[in-house]
């Protein structure tokens, strides 16, 4: 199937949809559904030819004959899909199955009777102001033929909002579990996180496969940070080798803000992540952090964007790939630096490791500064094991295999202690010493 | 233990090594001295089996192996131990967890069972107070923004810990105070042993004041050109190197 006529069946899916179900949807999320749509019938895919899908073409991701999905899949247990996840056992979680909200694997036991963590779907038949005035207004559906799709399909995903000055100290997991063995499934689940002034939140997204062969999960994520609240957030993709994934993650900060967003991609066949942070409010703070790591043929593309919209906002983001096999690896940050935010301070830097001669990876940097009283940098490389560190090590016993292990490690090992969720990290690590281990 | 004969070593085509003939017994200390460039350094590494030598003549015998057919980590396996002149610094990567991965490749090859974690603590603290390193430092990255002491004094850590039968030292002495020195040299004396044969490569001849040789051999322009016992230090030290280079000159 041509990308055309992918996009001529998404169409016609929609229509069928709407036409059947009217189903109770509330006014708002009926009207943002049909924009989205309109939307996407007018941007469809991106190609080549648009300048941020330069070295990715989703083709293959989007022409497979996917099913809508609609929460099936029963081949897998509790312990997996949490141990998949990461998921600290007892920690309060909301799971989906193919998109659609599981309630017997999820648990929101311990959260204060204030924290809102739900599932959209229970929701948005009400005409909930919150929901009709936060949902689509932060991801910007007329930029991305992916955003537009998820918003006409907008079904179901997390609700998360902690009222003003509340502070959670332990994490809250979205587990996002996907695959089907019988046929390939699409779906477009949609995440709002609403952070009240001074309040805290950490929250890992994780998406990950219960089932082998194709898919194809069209994520989008919107997060406001009201002033001076603190957001630690990590989208951790686990996702099945014959996997597609779209995602984005549309922040907005407000005044003296922090949030730190971590895209953490360990597997998927095909993985697009769209970040755009903007520092909305004066004296903003975020801490942009990607670890990628391919193998095989996989393909991973990160795009970031940080719009510094106000004075004194500041922002600092490290990505590193560690790519082997034909993988192959995008990364392109982005920064704009609008008229009015004097003193921004602005630091990116992009590392990747190529352990296998077929390994691409591609890096750009891009600054548009339009503010004269600024502090700017960037800087990426793309290099290879050290000789000499690799000699080091196997002058004191360690296998050829086992030294590019344990430096592969080490050079993922400074972006994952940024990742500010202590549980995560220490899962992470673990993963990566066992993943390495095996290459 | 070791028998090295008419070793010659070139690298990117430069002959660096050309004829070497040293035989290193069981239980001895062995220097070697040299000015700079004559090869001290380049001997140590083809020891020890880093690549891009390329070995145009000769052959070196350990424990009757042949040394230069076997991969670095074959040869550290078999008791072999480079204390490096430039210890390289690995981010991300602790000295503790580095050296029980190491230990455990060597205690596996021997048919030993691997050390847990408490085992490996427990060995760890007594070749700490060897080199009077705090074990703070050892569970940082592995010589991650050490200084020049710490470095060195890591290297003999590893060296206690890993037990090799034949160590060499390159330039173990280079770049530190008196402190240290004492203190490495104190590390590399409790080591010795009727068992172990060391070779130490050094510029000068301070270190030989703290780690006694019983051998003295001078390496210039790829050969060696002088053996004797430790008296040959003391007489370079107040020679200086010009005549060696003399003696080498009128000879050739």
């Amino acid at each position: 199937m041509s990308v055309s006529e992918s996009r001529g069946r998404f169409i016609a899916a929609f229509n069928e949809r709407r036409a059947a179900a009217r189903d109770g949807a509330a006014v708002w999320l009926d009207e943002l559904r049909q924009a989205g749509m309109s939307s996407f019938a007018e941007l469809g895919f991106p190609t080549a030819k648009n300048e941020e899908w330069r070295y990715t073409n989703v083709e293959a991701a989007v022409s497979l004959p996917f099913a809508q999905a609609n929460g099936e899949s029963k081949s897998f247990s509790t312990r997996d899909i949490l141990a998949q996840g990461f998921v600290e056992s007892g920690a309060p979680r909301l799971v989906f199955l193919n998109g659609v909200y599981a309630p017997g694997l999820s648990s929101t036991r311990g959260l204060p009777a204030d924290v809102r963590a739900a599932s959209l779907a229970d929701q948005s038949g009400r005409d909930d102001a919150l929901l009709a005035a936060r949902i689509g207004r932060y991801a910007d559906l007329r930029r991305n033929g992916f955003v537009a799709l998820n918003t006409a399909f907008m079904n179901d995903g997390a609700v998360l909002v902690i009222p003003p000055g509340c502070r959670l100290a332990e994490p809250i997991y979205l587990v996002y579990a996907s695959g089907a063995p019988q046929r390939p499934l699409v779906s477009h689940p949609r995440t709002l996180i609403v952070l009240g002034a001074n309040s805290e939140v950490k929250v890992v997204e994780s998406y990950i496969a219960v089932a082998p062969g194709g898919y194809f999960c069209n994520a989008v994520t919107e997060l406001v940070g009201e002033a001076a609240s603190v957001a630690h957030y990590c989208r951790l993709q686990r996702e099945g080798e014959a996997a597609f994934h779209m995602g984005t993650l549309a922040a907005h900060l407000g005044r003296g803000a922090h949030l730190t967003a971590s895209a953490v991609t360990l597997s998927g066949a095909l993985v697009r992540n769209n970040v755009h942070v903007s520092l909305n409010g004066e004296g903003a703070e975020c801490v942009l952090n990607g670890l990628y790591i391919g193998a095989g043929r996989e393909h991973i593309d990160n795009f970031t964007e940080i719009e510094h919209v106000k004075p004194r906002a500041t922002s600092s983001e490290l990505y590193k790939g560690i790519l082997d096999g034909a993988a192959h690896g995008v990364f392109n940050g982005k920064i704009v630096v609008h008229k009015d935010a004097q003193k921004s301070d602005a630091r990116q830097t992009n590392r990747n490791l190529l352990l296998s001669a077929d390994a691409v990876v591609n890096t750009k940097p891009q600054l548009e500064i339009y503010a004269d009283d600024v502090k700017c940098s960037h800087g990426s490389t793309i290099g290879q094991l050290d000789p000499d560190a690799l000699f080091y090590l196997r002058s004191r016993g360690l296998g050829s295999d086992e030294a590019r292990s344990l430096l592969s490690f080490g050079f993922a090992s400074d972006v994952v202690e940024r990742l500010k969720i202590d549980a995560l990290r220490r899962r992470l690590n673990d993963y990566l010493l066992e993943k390495f281990r095996k290459v | 233990m070791l028998d090295i004969r008419g070793l010659r070593v070139a690298v990117a085509g430069k002959e660096i090594l050309r004829g070497i003939d040293l035989a290193v017994g069981a239980g001895e200390v062995h220097a070697i001295m040299g000015p700079n460039g004559s090869g001290k350094s380049t001997l140590a590494h083809v020891l020890a089996g880093r690549e891009n030598y390329q070995v145009v003549a000769g052959e070196a015998l350990y424990r009757g192996h042949d040394l230069l057919a076997m991969s670095p980590e074959a040869r550290a396996r078999e008791g072999i131990f480079l204390a490096f002149q430039y210890p390289v610094e690995i981010p991300g990567v602790s000295t503790t967890y580095f050296l029980k991965a190491a230990l455990n490749a060597l205690r596996k090859h021997r048919g030993q069972d691997e050390l847990d974690a408490m085992e490996f603590l427990a060995l760890i603290k007594d070749k700490l107070k060897l080199v009077e390193m705090d074990q703070a430092l050892i569970n940082r990255p592995l010589n991650e923004g050490f200084s020049g002491g710490e470095k060195k004094r890591n290297e003999i850590l590893q060296m206690a810990v890993l037990d090799p039968t034949l160590a060499l030292l390159d330039e173990t002495d280079s770049g530190l105070d008196i402190d240290a020195l004492r203190i490495v040299a104190g590390g590399v004396n409790a080591l010795r042993g009727k068992d172990r044969a060391m070779i130490v490569i050094t510029h000068y001849q301070r270190l030989l004041g703290y780690i006694v040789p019983d051998f003295v051999h001078v390496l210039y322009d790829g050969r060696i050109v002088k053996s004797g016992t430790k008296e040959l230090a003391f007489e370079l030290e107040s020679k200086g190197y010009d005549w060696i280079k003399n003696e080498a000159a009128a000879t050739h």
